[in-house]
This record gives structure tokens, C-alpha cells and sequence, in this order.
């Protein structure tokens, strides 16, 4: 009954594993990019389907993977992933 | 070695105890309440013998959290009741809507006594009778039973607990101060049918916990049984996900209606007395009922063949059987402790065949036998 | 001529589940809350702490009331209810008593919980039952267009006090206090891992648990109170927030323009209704 539904999200490479966006979630309130503490995301040009611009990775490199812009997120539209595949959450 | 729960045997009981002991026997097991002359003696003795039985008795801080909890503990998984008058009963009319929407089955009783307001606390009345049916927002059903005696008050307890799992609806003990009172004999039987809730039949990921069984009911998944269903007031499809779309509200609320109006043979209860050939009927229900036998018999003595139609479904309203009884009389009188409310379905259902003639008054006291042998009189003066 | 540093890519992955899937009914998201609102953000952190907890999710259950917060119950794939305005409170205790071994939650708002449901939450704290409640506080009724509520601070404006409230508000922390609650914190949405941490704290502690969570509603309050998106108001919660545990919570008023603690301000241990209840049973035999 609580199939969830396909999703697709953008992901990128960083140090320590990936970074997730699921860009149909997000609201660009801006959290994660504003409380990111290494500066990694940035607002993107390009808009969702809502209207909203979702973040992107900008500096793949400063990730250290800490997860607070997974934690600050109110629409679960940001995550991270340690590269073992476990989540570092 | 615990109290027993079902007191097997005769008593001497007033109808407030025989309603706590009905609830008891029929396995209530949670009572909230909030304390409000009539109803005392009812939670008094649930206070006294459900932890002695190993079940929950709680007294909250109003009425609203009184039916509150008892939904709460209905999907705990146990069968919960509440008790109240007047005063409190409007207070619970929000939450009955709820337990209404969500299909909670609970037992909600209402011993009245004189209104409006505060009115006669701790005097008769019956002019709770439309609130108990419209007293919520929206349109909905329920059902609502009227007992006579302390006897009955314990069956129809029993049988409010049978039909609310039955339909997964609120059912309403509509009493009165006096039969709450009054002591009589009241005899338990040595067993009492557990009414079953109906469960689902398939795995929690094949289950759509709000898609009724071919009678409209659906099985009902309680807290913590693995089925992680979520309930809500909100109008909800068959998943019990909110759906604001006027279809869905249309889908829902005309089956949580029909659920109980397509059935009637199963909650339709009154008693006919010395109707076979009776020119005049009177209509009654509760405490009015017993004193119009009163009425009948001054007005057999008196030549006229008057008989006694007894509410003990107050709702849904038996219209079928007063329209047939309105075929069979040549008038209708209808004693109430009221100004007049459930005359208003009589005459509704009578449809003008015969006159109606309301014995009334606001509150109080009980109508005494004269009072409605006049009405008789006077209503058999009409159809002549 | 500056080298030019090309953009990190991303690749597309299908069929993704967030770390929080297993808790969310995610055939329902998006949700409904505002973009900015603290409400995503104070649930996520509710389930994260449920994760850390290792609960199994057939023993949880959460109730919530009437508003935006109220709107909680419907995101999670647990047993949740959705009762009426104000009456999570008592619904939870009718649910908690029936099935003890249930973890019986409320999480609801300001106006829900202290405003038409006040005198059922100082009644469940007085009793210490064996509930947690967790209010997400945005300072007004946000579900119904941004009116004032209980804990608007002075000089507030929302729809229905346009000229700014004058009423005295509640200090949450103080009132839950000293109700009886016996265990009190206060976290607001941008307290990250420290927020999980406390609801962590909270869950596992046994009686009357009130955990407050400040939150923006950039949407009314936020808007109305020119203070600015959900971004700023965190930004505000970041330069005034004290952290400060064990203080009084008479201490705990929120006044704008000031500081406000956030911490833990009550954790005792006092016997809880089910105990109490329970150990009657026992002494008549009945239980």
C-alpha cells in the first residue's frame, strides 16, 4: 500500500561519499546552503518544476560529509551518503 | 482472587449501576468521565470495580477530554465508554463527530436531566433527544437507545457495546434521571457475548484501512498491531490519507451513513403493549413510557382503547414501524419530557394520516398517568 | 587567462530513498508546510531520534491536533491520529492507558497545544503521565492565516492584532514546569544534531516529557513581523539563542530584540500515572 514512488535525484561525488538532492522536494528555502559550515552548495540557476531554485554542489571538495545540511532540510530534499554505501546520517 | 467482572445473578440495582455493570459484562475495560449530576452513581461504581477487574478507570479534566481519551483507548484496542448529562454532553458533540469520521466504536451515555443549561441538575428531563442527533457539525448517523428500567439498562448497554463494534460507530445510551435512579431488579446472566471487533483478514501491506467489508464496514487495525494506519478527522480516501476533493468527501460521508441505514432489522428496538386493537397509540420512550401505561390503563377503564408504542431506538428513528402503527390507530399521542422532539419524527413518519398530540412539559418531574390520559382523551375527541 | 574550473557534475541516480524513508509515508510528499517553515525540519529531527532510538515502529504512535503542526501525524508511517483541534493531549492518554506498552507522542503546535488544549496539557503534567509532547512553537496559528496565539510575544502582529499584540504570553518552559512536566526542554529547528539529542533525551525519559521546538513561519509571523524568510528567522534563533541547561525556567520568557535560553530546563524523576496506577492495582488485588 505505501509503495513509495520512483524517485530520481541528483548526486555528487565528495570526499568522503555523496551528495544527494531530490530537486521535486525542494522549497529553496535556503537552509542548507546558508548553514553548510565548508561552504559547499549554492543556490542553482535552473528552477524545479515548483518554481523553486534547489541547491547544487559547488565545492565537492570542502565536503566533509558532516550532514548538517541533511539535518536542517524541512522537505527531505537533502541528504548525504559515506561512500561504503552506509549512511553516514 | 480478582473480582469477577460479570456479577452472574439478581440484584437490587439503580439504572446508573446496571449501566456500569452492563458496560463491565460487555467488556468495556476503560472508562473516562468527568463528574456531573445524574451520572454519578455511574462512574462511582466504575471507579469502585473496573481496577478491580484490572481495567482503567480515569477522571478527566472535562467532558471534551472524557470522549477524547475514549477514543484514544478505542484504538488502544479496548471497548471504552463515557458517561455524562446535558452540560456535558454538548460538550463531547465535537469529538462524537470525531469518533463519528474515524468509525471509533465507543459507548456514550447521557443520563438527562432538566435543561437548558444548568437547569435542574438533578431532576428528570429528555430534551437532550435531537442533540444526540444532530448535536455534532455535519451530517453523520448514529445510533441511540432509550432504556426504560435498570434492566434494560444493563442489556442495552450490553447490546450499545455489540452495535458500535458492529457498525464501528458511536452508540448513544439515551437515559434520564429518574430510570438512573430508580431501584429495581436487575438480573445478570451468567454469561455475556464479548462483542468481537472486526479485524483485517490481509497483511498490513495489502491493507486499506478505510475500504469497507461489503457492508460498509471496514475491519479496523488498532495501535500497535503492526498495520500503521493513520487515522484522521480530515475526509480520507480508502488509505486514510486526507482528500480534500468534494468526490471523496461525498464517497465517504454517504457510507459512513449508509453503513447504518441499510440495516435496520439490527438496531431497530421497541415494544408494543396492548396495541392489538387499540384506537389510540401513545408514543414514548424512557421514563414517559412506564408512566403512560398509566395513561392506557386510566383510558381502557374509561372505554377508550388506547396502547402503548415504546421507543427503544431513538435513532435512527423507527419510521417505518410508526408509519405501519398510524395505518392501525385512529390517533397518536406522544409523552415526552420535553416541548415537543421526538414528536417531530412521529409526526414526520405519520406523514398526516392520523393527528399527533403532544403531552409535554419542559422538565422536572415525571408526567403523571392522568396527565396523559388526558391527552388521549383529547385526541381521541379530534378523530372522532 | 584563469583556468577555468569546471562545474562538479552531477550524475542522475533513479530510485532513491532517503535515510529517513522507512519513517515517512514519502507517497505523500512533498509536504504541506511553507517553504521555510521549521516544521520539516523539527519531524525530521523527530525521526531521526526514533532511528538512534532503535524503537520498533509497531510501538509508536503519534497524535496530533488541529494546525500546521497538526498536519505531522499524516507524513508518518507509524500508527498516528489526527484528532481534533486541541485534544491530542487526552486522546493520547486514553491510548497510552489502554496499550502501556505503546510509546504514546503528541507533537502539535503553540496554538493547539496551550490555547484550546491548554487545560489538558497542565492536567496530563500534573498527573506525570507516561506521554511525550513536543510542540513546535511558531508563535501564532499558522494553518488558519497567522492569527495570535498564546505564545505571540508583545507587540506581535499577526491578523488579529494588527496593532500589535499587548497580551502577556506564555512561557512555555515555565508553564510546563511548573504543571508537573518532568522533564522540559527547549530546542529550536536549527539546532541540527543537538535538537536529536534532546529528543533522544526526551523519548527516553519516564512520565510527563515537554520538549518545545521554536520554529520560523516566514509564510504569517515571519512576514507580518518583518522578519524576513524562514532563513532569517534561523538567523535570529543563531545571534539570540543562549544555550544554558538546568536554568530556571522562569527564565525562559521569549522577549524579540533579546536573548532566549534554549537547553534543558527540568529532568526529575517522580512516579508516573501507569506506576501509580499500576502498584493500586497490585494493593486491591486487581491488577
Amino acid at each position: 500500500m505505501n509503495e513509495t514512488q520512483e524517485r530520481v535525484a541528483k548526486r555528487w561525488r565528495v570526499p568522503k561519499g555523496y551528495v544527494y538532492v531530490l530537486e521535486e522536494f525542494c522549497k529553496g528555502c535556503g537552509f542548507c546552503v546558508e548553514f553548510c559550515p565548508r561552504k559547499v552548495l549554492a543556490q542553482a540557476s535552473h528552477f524545479n518544476d515548483k518554481g523553486y531554485h534547489p541547491p547544487e554542489v559547488v565545492a565537492p571538495e570542502a565536503c566533509v560529509l558532516c550532514g548538517f545540511c541533511e539535518r536542517i532540510c524541512p522537505d527531505f530534499a537533502i541528504w548525504v551518503e559515506e561512500e561504503g554505501g552506509s549512511d553516514a546520517g | 482472587m480478582p473480582a469477577k467482572a460479570i456479577l452472574s445473578g439478581v440484584h437490587f440495582m439503580n439504572g446508573d449501576e446496571a449501566i456500569a455493570e452492563g458496560a463491565i459484562a460487555a467488556g468495556c475495560r476503560f472508562f473516562a468521565a468527568y463528574p456531573i449530576t445524574p451520572q454519578s452513581e455511574i462512574a462511582e461504581r466504575l471507579a469502585w470495580r473496573l481496577p478491580q477487574i484490572g481495567g482503567v478507570f480515569i477522571q478527566m479534566e472535562d467532558e471534551i477530554a472524557a470522549i477524547a481519551a475514549v477514543l484514544g483507548a478505542s484504538w488502544g484496542g479496548m471497548k471504552a465508554m463515557t458517561a455524562t448529562s446535558g452540560p456535558g454532553f454538548s460538550l463531547m458533540m465535537e469529538n462524537l463527530g470525531l469518533g463519528v469520521m474515524t468509525e471509533t466504536p465507543c459507548v456514550i451515555v447521557d443520563v438527562q436531566r432538566a435543561a437548558p443549561s444548568t437547569g435542574l441538575p438533578t431532576l428528570v428531563g429528555q430534551g437532550d433527544m435531537m442533540q444526540a442527533r444532530w448535536g455534532s457539525h455535519g451530517h453523520y448517523e448514529i445510533i441511540a437507545l432509550c432504556p426504560a428500567s435498570p434492566q434494560e439498562a444493563f442489556d442495552l448497554t450490553v447490546k450499545a457495546f455489540a452495535l458500535s463494534e458492529r457498525f464501528r460507530v458511536p452508540v448513544l445510551i439515551m437515559t434520564d434521571e429518574v430510570v438512573g435512579h430508580m431501584y429495581e431488579r436487575v438480573e445478570i446472566p451468567p454469561e455475556v457475548p464479548v462483542a468481537p471487533r472486526r479485524k483485517p483478514r490481509v497483511p498490513p501491506e495489502q491493507f486499506l484501512p478505510f475500504q469497507p467489508d461489503p457492508d460498509l464496514v471496514p475491519p479496523m487495525a488498532c495501535a500497535g498491531e503492526g498495520y500503521r494506519i493513520h487515522v484522521t478527522g480530515l475526509t480520507h480516501d480508502e488509505r486514510g490519507y486526507p482528500d480534500m476533493s468534494p468526490e471523496a468527501h461525498d464517497r465517504l460521508v454517504r457510507r459512513l451513513v449508509d453503513k447504518i441505514r441499510l440495516f435496520p432489522q439490527e438496531y431497530t428496538f421497541y415494544e408494543e403493549v396492548q396495541l392489538e386493537d387499540a384506537e389510540i397509540a401513545v408514543v414514548s420512550y424512557g421514563i414517559s413510557a412506564r408512566v403512560s401505561l398509566g395513561g392506557v390503563e386510566l383510558a381502557r377503564r374509561a372505554g377508550i382503547r388506547a396502547g402503548l408504542f415504546r421507543l427503544i431506538t431513538a435513532w435512527p428513528f423507527p419510521e417505518e414501524a410508526v408509519f405501519r402503527l398510524a395505518q392501525r390507530v385512529k390517533g397518536i399521542v406522544v409523552v415526552e419530557i420535553n416541548l415537543g422532539q421526538m414528536s417531530r419524527e412521529v409526526e414526520r413518519a405519520v406523514r398526516g394520516r392520523v393527528p399527533v398530540h403532544g403531552v409535554y412539559h419542559a422538565g422536572g418531574r415525571i408526567h403523571t398517568p392522568e396527565e396523559v390520559f388526558q391527552g388521549i382523551e383529547e385526541v381521541y375527541r379530534q378523530c372522532r | 587567462m584563469p583556468v577555468k574550473v569546471e562545474k562538479a557534475q552531477p550524475e542522475l541516480v533513479p530510485d532513491v530513498h532517503h535515510p529517513l524513508e522507512k519513517w515517512l509515508r514519502t507517497d505523500r510528499l512533498p509536504h504541506i508546510w511553507c517553504s521555510g517553515c521549521g516544521l520539516g525540519t523539527a519531524l525530521s529531527a523527530f525521526l531521526y531520534a526514533l532511528e538512534e532510538l532503535g524503537w520498533d515502529p509497531d510501538s509508536v504512535a503519534v497524535v496530533s491536533g488541529i494546525g500546521c503542526a497538526g498536519r505531522v501525524a499524516g507524513y508518518l508511517r507509524l500508527d498516528t491520529y489526527h484528532t481534533t483541534h486541541g485534544r491530542p493531549v487526552p486522546f493520547a492518554t486514553g491510548l497510552k492507558l489502554a496499550k502501556p506498552d505503546l510509546h504514546v507522542i503528541v507533537f502539535s503546535g503553540d496554538g493547539d497545544l496551550f490555547a484550546i488544549g491548554g487545560n489538558h496539557f497542565i492536567h496530563a503534567a500534573r498527573r506525570n503521565l507516561d506521554i511525550a509532547v513536543i510542540c513546535v512553537n511558531n508563535f501564532n496559528y499558522g494553518m488558519t492565516g497567522g492569527q495570535l496565539g498564546p505564545t505571540t510575544p508583545v507587540g506581535g502582529r499577526t491578523t488579529t492584532s494588527p496593532y500589535g499584540n499587548f497580551e502577556h504570553p506564555f512561557n512555555l518552559v515555565h508553564l510546563a514546569a511548573s504543571a508537573g512536566a518532568t522533564y522540559v526542554a527547549r530546542c529550536t529547528t536549527l539546532d541540527g544534531r543537538r535538537l536529536q539529542k534532546t529528543l533522544v533525551e526526551a523519548l527516553s525519559h519516564k512520565g510527563f516529557t515537554f520538549v518545545e521546538i521554536l520554529a520560523p513561519c516566514p509564510t504569517n509571523y515571519g512576514r507580518r513581523n518583518r522578519l524576513g524568510e524562514g532563513l532569517d528567522e534561523l538567523r535570529y534563533y543563531r545571534e539570540q539563542m543562549v544555550i544554558r541547561h538546568g536554568a530556571d525556567p522562569k527564565e525562559a520568557d521569549i522577549v524579540p530584540g533579546k536573548p532566549f535560553l534554549v537547553g534543558k530546563f527540568v529532568d526529575i524523576q517522580k512516579p508516573t500515572y501507569l506506576e501509580l496506577y499500576q502498584a493500586k492495582l497490585r494493593e486491591i488485588g486487581g491488577g
